[in-house]
């Protein structure tokens, strides 16, 4: 059996014993990317002697016997919209593609402090936008189990590395379903936790109040490992909430005694796969063997989330995005072409005596502003801009984004009722499993419809995970997800922990690579 | 009045809260440094990064607010102001939109010249926003290159916006005079116009008398004032232009070509021009944001606010004039100078029992001695209680007042006492037996005097007086008075 197939758990072990150094693992892990990456493309930049010398500096530490961060000599893989100090963060687009910010976002510091091994930055949709990861401007991510197919997105880069095992432990940003649902197509154990719980601190900002870093791991006990490292207050981050972090790692392994499960009628509806539905009430079965209790509960609202979520993320996106404008940092255009088409575009206008044209026509500015920012972001991103951009405008702001935050209230009134009657609601991740890449590129409003199940979570602010739970026909990972009230991460972990020990989809391996 | 309309002003005043740091940030606040040297990720909105609020510029604020008779409500919130310009590194500015931290209040404006009555001037509402960097337009090179420093990005400014009840250039000014006082009092500003700590836009618009009813002028927003005075004349002026535009236009408000523009003083032209404006009015897409939670302050918290403010302009002008009896135009001189210069009016009156008395000595003496210096209070070096030790050597006799005046010079010159200043003056009191001689004398030489006296006109006692100073300058006149009467009495 190779180093690489074990968890992170398994592996610290390894170091803390002394069985293996952390750069015997490292070389190990950075071997595989180097074999398996060309056919996944889950990475955007390894810097393999940065790696190891840190493994390097972590393993003498050891050696003399000095106190170890929690995750000592573990490598773990970040979304590239993470800032990582001097180096490049790009967020997958060409906007930020030589972008090196100045600081490490809180996370990547409580990494370092915590003596992780940063082993690299993995790909995504652009700025965290898309669910299939086709949306990068590097190029899409392969599923490690069927390369046609999308690893789901946008932390797909993440998730693939996890499934591929070419890194242990990952970090990924949710925003609308973004570490489940890449999780759930790929196999692995992906959580997104309460907002608020983690900060966000130099995560480069897509939906702001939604976006929420967290793991993705092979395990729920890795992801509970790691989550202890990145949990906590932040007073960089005026969101984060100020309240204590449990020992995950230490309660992950408890089993839950009188466990009630709900499952959302709107969730087993229509849109759903039947073999996703098969595999999910199969898992379900799994739990009251176990001896939970299973009853059904109603989230009424829910079937307004997509729409809701539509109008919130772009409008803060289309806010947040505005800073990319070519003035201070990130993609500018070419500037004498700039103002040569201005020219060619002014004396047209003279020419033919359009006086209006010429008061219309652009100054240097906003050319510089319109190209760069028409340059540098994707499809999607313009479309997304676009659309916050309108539905913020003046008389369409109550319409659209005061009503969807009523909706949204409603959104998170509903789970907190199902949550007086249950303990975690337990459904589907996504409607089916993995697609084919380019399957639903011209169709976003079907790609937009594939987050019908995650991002209640998002717009209630509440925590979920993905685990696996089984496989299509054609071999492809489902995924159960289950989602909790408020910072209650360790009763959703101690849950995934359950089912992992009754359980074996989690140590299934893609057979391809 | 004699023109046939009437100036509707309103004004907005941005003023820079003095706080040690930014708004949202821990970076510096100070004036002048080097371009580009006071920045962090947060103020120069480097992606990932994200706003604190500092709370001392909320406390300094709701301070002024509650200063301002606002009313402040139980919840206040952040909002983004969205626009592109390459001094905004955020493409927003952080500003507060439909729930600002205070509105509804009023400061009251008055004249002690009189060329108005007192007036409650109402304030919409006073919110915080982030100040945005500083565009620097290097037209020199031809290229039309711009130089952005963003050491200002980020610096808490408090925007208190006043209802156009304004009615004159004058009222503008005293508004000003008095916002600024008030300010100063609170001590959350330093209200530097140069450094740009308090900027001022106007918006003027007159409403006119004509045979077929009132009619207002288009509304025009005046920018670029660097001085009070400079309102005052861009006001003037612009007032007089919309009067003259509109004698030869007609144009109205909300007529075709009647929509609100903007227009900025030129100070050497003395003159207000056009700035280019793009027609339709801006849309900042304002909304919430959601890096920030709302802010929520309580009424006990207010209530402490309002305790600690200590006694202002207003109400000190009120107290000065009931308790020390001074003349309404004292209480404004006085107020006017500040809290300090205050306080050493009312340690002075206190001492010496005589607020007039104490109110001339400091407006003309130690006033002038601090303008001819262009120095404050705090380095006078005449304690009041030593001046009061002066005055009431004045009031006694001792001193005439112009020979106070000197006194007073000695001790500002040499830092001596008031009776050493005295000695060195060659000033001392005259013995009770040196002055009946004087004053035997004086009787024996001036029988006239003594006739008249003592068939009732009293008053022949004063040429005694003046002979008696001539003789010996140190005689206390109120005594050579008495002493005469009494000695004519005996004879």
């Amino acid at each position: 059996m190779s180093l690489t197939d074990l968890t992170a758990t398994e592996l610290l072990a390894k170091l803390t014993q002394g069985e293996i150094t952390s750069v015997e693992l490292t070389g190990v892990f950075l071997d595989r990317i180097a074999a398996v990456d060309p056919t996944i493309h889950a990475f955007l930049r390894i810097d393999r002697p940065a790696a190891l010398a840190r493994a390097a500096e972590i393993d003498a530490r050891r050696a003399s016997g000095q106190p170890l961060g929690a995750l000592a000599g573990l490598p773990v893989a970040l979304k590239d919209v993470l800032c990582t100090a001097g180096e490049p963060t790009t967020c997958a687009s060409r906007m930020l593609e030589n972008f090196r910010p100045p600081y490490d976002a809180t996370v990547v510091a409580r990494l370092r402090a915590a003596d992780a091994v940063l082993i690299g930055k993995t790909n995504m949709d652009e700025f965290a936008m898309g669910g299939s990861n086709e949306n990068s401007a590097f190029g899409p991510v392969h599923n490690p189990w069927d390369t046609d197919r999308v690893p789901g997105g946008s932390s797909g880069g993440s998730a693939a590395a996890v499934a591929a095992r070419m890194t242990p432990l990952a970090i990924g940003s949710d925003t609308g379903g973004s570490i489940r649902c890449p999780a759930g197509l790929c196999g692995v154990t992906g959580l997104k936790p309460t907002y608020g719980r983690v900060s966000r601190y130099g995560l480069v900002a897509f939906a702001s109040s939604l976006d929420q870093i967290g793991p993705l791991a092979r395990t729920a006990e890795d992801v509970a490992l790691i989550l202890g490292v990145l949990a906590g207050h932040d007073p960089a981050d005026s969101t984060s909430v100020d309240r204590p972090v449990p020992d995950y790692a230490r309660t992950v392994s408890k089993p839950l005694s009188g466990l009630r499960l709900g499952l959302a009628r709107e969730h087993f509806g229509e849109g759903l796969e039947g073999q996703v539905e098969r595999a999910v009430r199969e898992a379900i079965k799994v739990y009251e063997s176990l001896g939970a209790t299973v009853r059904e509960v109603s989230l009424p609202h829910s079937k307004y989330a997509v729409a809701t979520y539509y109008l919130i993320a772009p409008c803060e996106a289309s806010s947040n995005l505005a800073r990319y404008d070519g003035a201070h940092y990130g993609h500018r255009t070419n500037q004498e072409a700039m103002l040569a088409e201005l020219e060619i575009e002014r004396k047209a206008l003279d020419a033919a005596g359009d006086t209006e044209g010429l008061d219309r026509l652009d100054n240097a500015l906003v050319r510089m502003y319109r190209r760069t920012r028409s340059e540098g972001f994707g499809p999607e991103v313009r479309r997304r801009v676009m659309l916050g951009t309108y539905a913020l405008s003046a008389g369409y702001y109550d319409a659209y984004y005061l009503k969807a935050l009523k909706v949204r209230r409603l959104i998170r009134q509903d789970f907190d009722r199902a949550f007086e009657e249950v303990d975690l609601l337990a459904g589907p991740v996504t409607p089916t499993p993995a697609f084919r890449l380019g399957e639903k590129v011209d169709d976003p409003l079907s790609m937009y419809l594939f987050d019908l199940f995650t991002i209640g979570a998002n717009l209630a602010g509440i925590g979920g995970i993905s685990i696996p739970c089984g496989f299509s026909a054609e071999g492809l990972p489902i995924g159960l997800q289950l989602q909790a009230p408020p910072f209650e991460e360790e009763r959703l972990l101690r849950a995934a922990h359950m089912f992992q020990t009754a359980t074996d989809w989690h140590t299934r391996k893609p057979p391809a690579i | 009045m004699t023109e046939p309309y009437t100036i509707i002003i309103g004004l907005e005043v941005h003023v820079q809260l003095s706080t040690a740091s930014k708004l949202f940030c821990g970076c510096s606040t100070a004036f002048g440094s080097p371009a580009n040297t006071q920045t962090c990720p947060v103020c120069i909105g480097m992606p990932g990064s994200l706003p604190v609020m500092n709370r001392e510029a909320m406390a300094l604020a709701l301070k002024t607010a509650v200063a301002l008779n606002c009313e402040i409500p139980r919840r206040t919130k952040w909002d983004r102001k969205q626009y592109y310009y390459p001094d905004l590194p955020k493409g927003y500015q952080i500003s507060q939109f439909d729930l600002p931290l205070s509105e509804k209040g009023y400061l009251t404006i008055s004249d002690s010249r009189g060329r108005f009555e007192p007036k409650p001037i109402r304030i919409i509402r006073a919110h915080l926003e982030e100040d945005a960097g500083k565009s620097m337009h290097d037209e020199v090179a031809g290229k039309g290159d711009s130089r952005i420093d963003l050491n200002r990005t980020g610096t808490p400014l408090l925007e208190v916006v006043s209802e156009p009840d304004l009615r004159s250039p004058v009222e503008a000014r005293a508004y000003l005079d008095e916002l600024k006082l008030l300010l100063n009092y609170l001590d959350v500003s330093d209200c530097n116009m140069q450094e740009g700590s308090l900027r001022v836009d106007a918006n003027i618009n007159l409403h006119i008398d004509t045979p077929e009813g009132p009619v207002a002028t288009p509304i025009v927003e005046v920018k670029n004032m660097n001085s009070f005075r400079a309102v005052e004349r861009a006001l003037d002026f612009e007032a007089q232009r919309q009067y003259e535009v509109w004698q030869e236009t007609g144009t109205i408000m909300g007529a075709p070509g009647g929509h609100k523009t903007t227009r900025g003083w030129d100070e050497t032209a003395q003159v207000t021009v056009p700035q280019r404006t793009k027609e339709e009015s801006s849309d900042y897409r304002y909304f919430p944001d959601p890096d920030l939670v709302p802010v929520t302050t309580t009424e006990e918290q207010v209530e402490a606010i309002r305790a600690g403010l200590g006694e202002l302009p207003a109400a000190l002008r009120e107290r000065l004039q009931k308790t020390y009896n001074v003349t309404p135009y004292d209480a404004d001189v006085l107020v006017n100078q500040g809290r300090e210069l205050v306080d050493y009016f009312t340690e002075l009156a206190d001492r010496c029992g005589d607020g007039k008395m104490a109110a001339n000595w400091v407006e003309q003496d130690v006033l002038r001695w601090l303008n001819d210096r262009q120095i404050g209070i705090g380095e006078f070096s005449v304690s009041a209680d030593a001046l009061a030790g002066l005055l009431e050597k004045i009031k006694g006799g001792d001193l005439t007042t112009s020979r106070g005046r000197d006194v007073l010079t000695a001790m500002l010159d040499s830092g001596q006492s008031v009776d050493a200043a005295m000695r060195k003056l060659g000033i001392q009191s005259v013995d009770q037996n040196e002055l009946e001689t004087l004053c035997g004398e004086l009787l024996a030489a001036n029988p006239k005097v003594v006739e008249d006296v003592k068939e009732g006109r009293l008053k022949a006692v004063g040429a005694l007086i003046g002979q008696a100073k001539s003789r010996n300058p140190n005689v206390n006149p109120g005594q050579v008075r008495e002493l005469c009467l009494k000695l004519i009495e005996r004879m």
